[in-house]
């Protein structure tokens, strides 16, 4: 693997500057952490509207019953109190739970992740699929018709409005060829019991005849919408990457050395092209997510964008700033194994 | 006074010049730079001259002509050339109206970014220190949020509407602006010419804004152009969620939602803004990549 890919993986044990660039790394992470918290946190306080209130409904509330319900949620406790409070028992696991479903939150979260998880591997499986390709070839062919087409598309594709996309693809797909369906993972006629929450995995599982063909269906208008924007920044940053590796000396000495054109350019120029590919891939984990809220709520997606959104409409404080929360934990975390994964393949920011 | 403005008119006047052509140059050397800086002028003049040129009123509502088609589909009237909505209203002098919002939306967003952003990277660049250490956890931490997430709360907390939405943005996207210009900041300040203002007795507001500042301009108007198109995106998808413009403004992305509907049986009513929205964003960035081969010394060799 190391040396098919020729990236050179150091031996498990690790260097102190790989170390020290760790350690430096988790010492921005947990102060942003914290303070991502406090926003979080203060934002559901300055939100208009009253909790308490809310879960009354219709109901006129009696003043001792809603003293007792604000004591019972802590809501008349100090500020400070209750933010130590929140960060005690979400570092024990326990986010609060739902106004509208009364379930914990990091209950619902875990639910629906999965949903936006598998839309969002499909979506950037078919970026990455795409995406470098595309990225190579105009870098191979620069300043031809391919090239410019190529280059063109994409940054048609980065400024598209992907909600606008998503409601034309279901014109096209759904309304006028009745190819795929508008919304939703599954067709109502399939039931089985989540195993992995990947839909995919779980029709093959459930044994059922057309149910994979059916998760597939639903799957795809969603991951195209989704991968639009990913897919058009990994072809220019590729391209980009390619155009500057072709003009190293190292490239010139293996073409002159007679080395096959694929060679050249598979081998020794897409292995130290890819490098800053890999970080813009990771970055997009966040672009991702941020896109997931409109195209879940275009395809009504059962997802964790299409519930922060309703959460907001519904003004389900504990999820709100929960959510809010977990969603940037995740990202923070994945921004942190972006950096550790680059450090690993690209040995010269280590020293 | 007078001499002090005679040397900047010297200093600057042929330079100055010369420095415009040049960026003239290796911008129209792009072709797509040039034809989405045209796009972009018949963008501008269109949304001046709505009121003149529009053929209707965005909102007058005309009951005999509900989701008639445009005019060359079998059904269409010459009298509402892309069609009308749900409600009547004719949607090309809506979008004709349209127009002015997002460009609106997308200059007041981009100066207010842009200006905070400034004054706070080039304070925290040029301080360093416990003021910049607290300036950078801060923009960590807005930009831990997924932009459009954090700008949805915000717009909840701050209330549904258009200013709200752009003060939301434009807070999302300041964080860029913040570390760009600290970063410049910080690499211009140990320059020679840094130093000899200093001797000379410039004092710190002065060392920041006049001579640090227009050094550091080149990364900031790249990123300005992208800002400028993210801005009317990120308006267009909150107006589509329900929380940027409210209905009835003719904003294209409000139009979007209010189209949704109707998607399977009118496709013009939602075909037809969300094409604004994609010529507007790709004029803008089709400029901004000229823009960057124009000004990124390091790419105008090849």
């Amino acid at each position: 693997m190391a040396v098919s890919l020729g990236i050179n993986l150091q031996p498990p044990e690790i260097e102190p500057a790989m170390l020290r660039f760790i350690l430096g790394r988790l010492a921005v992470l947990i102060p942003t952490f914290i303070g991502v918290s406090i926003i979080a946190f203060a934002f559901i306080r300055i939100l208009p509207g009253d909790p308490v209130m809310l879960m009354s409904g219709e109901r006129v509330m009696a003043p001792e019953r809603y003293e007792q319900i604000s004591r019972q949620l802590g809501y008349d406790r100090p500020l400070p109190v209750q933010y130590f409070d929140y960060l005690t028992d979400v570092l024990s696991g326990d986010f609060g739970n739902s106004i509208v479903t009364r379930r914990p939150v990091l209950d619902d979260f875990l639910t629906l992740f999965p949903a936006t998880l598998e839309l969002s591997l499909c979506a950037m499986f078919l970026a990455i699929l795409i995406g470098i390709p595309a990225g190579v070839f105009a870098a191979i062919k620069r300043g031809s018709a391919f090239d410019q087409t190529i280059m063109g598309t994409a940054l048609v594709g980065y400024s598209m409005p992907i909600f606008w996309w998503g409601l034309l693809l279901i014109i096209l797909f759904s309304g006028t060829l009745g190819w795929t369906p508008v919304s939703g993972r599954i067709s109502l006629l399939y039931f089985f019991p989540p195993v992995t929450g990947f839909m995919l995995i779980d029709s093959l599982l459930s044994g059922q005849a057309g149910a994979f063909k059916s998760a597939l269906s639903h799957l795809i208008l969603p991951s195209i919408v989704l991968g639009t924007i990913p897919l058009a920044v990994i072809a220019r940053q590729t391209r980009s990457a390619m155009l500057e590796v072709l003009s190293e000396d190292y490239v010139r000495t293996a073409r002159a050395k007679g080395l096959s054109p694929f060679r050249v350019i598979g081998i020794h120029a897409l292995r130290n092209a890819l490098i800053p590919v890999i970080t813009t891939i990771g970055l997009q984990v966040g672009v991702m997510l941020a896109g997931a809220i409109l195209t879940e709520t275009i395809f009504s997606w059962p997802g964790i964008g299409k519930w922060m959104v309703d959460s907001v409409f519904k003004r389900d404080y504990p999820v709100i700033q929960s959510g809010l929360l977990i969603i940037a934990g995740v990202i923070m975390l994945v921004n942190l194994a972006v950096d550790l994964l680059y450090g690993l393949i690209n040995p010269r920011i280590r020293h | 006074m007078t001499d002090a403005a005679s040397t900047t008119a010297r200093m600057q006047d042929p330079s100055r010049r010369a420095r415009l052509a040049e960026f003239w140059y290796y911008f129209s050397e792009n072709r797509g730079a040039v034809i989405g800086l045209w796009v972009f002028i018949v963008l501008v003049v269109l949304a001046l001259a709505a009121p003149l040129i529009a053929p209707h009123a965005p909102n007058a509502q005309y009951r005999d002509a509900i989701l008639v088609p445009p005019f060359w589909e079998t059904g269409g009237r010459a009298a509402y050339p892309l069609g009308t909505d749900a409600v009547g209203r004719d949607i090309l002098s809506r979008l004709l109206f349209g127009a002015r919002y997002s460009l609106f939306i997308g200059v007041v967003v981009t100066l207010l970014a842009l200006t905070t952003g400034i004054v706070i990277g080039t304070i925290a660049g040029y301080f360093r220190g416990w003021v910049d250490t607290a300036i950078t956890r801060l923009m960590d931490i807005i930009l831990a949020f997924p932009s459009l997430l954090l700008a949805l709360v915000l717009v909840a907390v701050l209330g549904p509407g258009l200013t709200n939405a752009m003060i939301a943005i434009a807070l999302v996207q300041q964080p860029h602006y913040v570390r760009l210009t600290r970063a410049a900041v910080m690499t211009e300040k140990n320059r020679d010419y840094v130093t000899a203002a200093r001797v000379a007795g410039a004092g710190n507001l002065r060392l920041m804004f006049r001579t640090i500042l227009p050094n550091c301009t080149a990364p900031l108007i790249v990123q300005a152009a992208l800002s400028f198109s993210t801005a009317i995106l990120d308006a267009a998808a909150l107006g589509f969620l329900g929380m940027g413009a409210q209905p009835p403004t003719p904003e294209w992305g409000t139009m979007l939602a209010e189209a949704r509907e109707f998607i399977l049986r009118a496709w013009w009513v939602v075909t037809f803004p969300g094409l604004a929205i994609l010529i507007t964003v790709l004029a803008i960035n089709l400029m901004g990549d000229g823009l960057r081969d124009a000004l990124d010394p390091k790419l105008k060799r090849s």
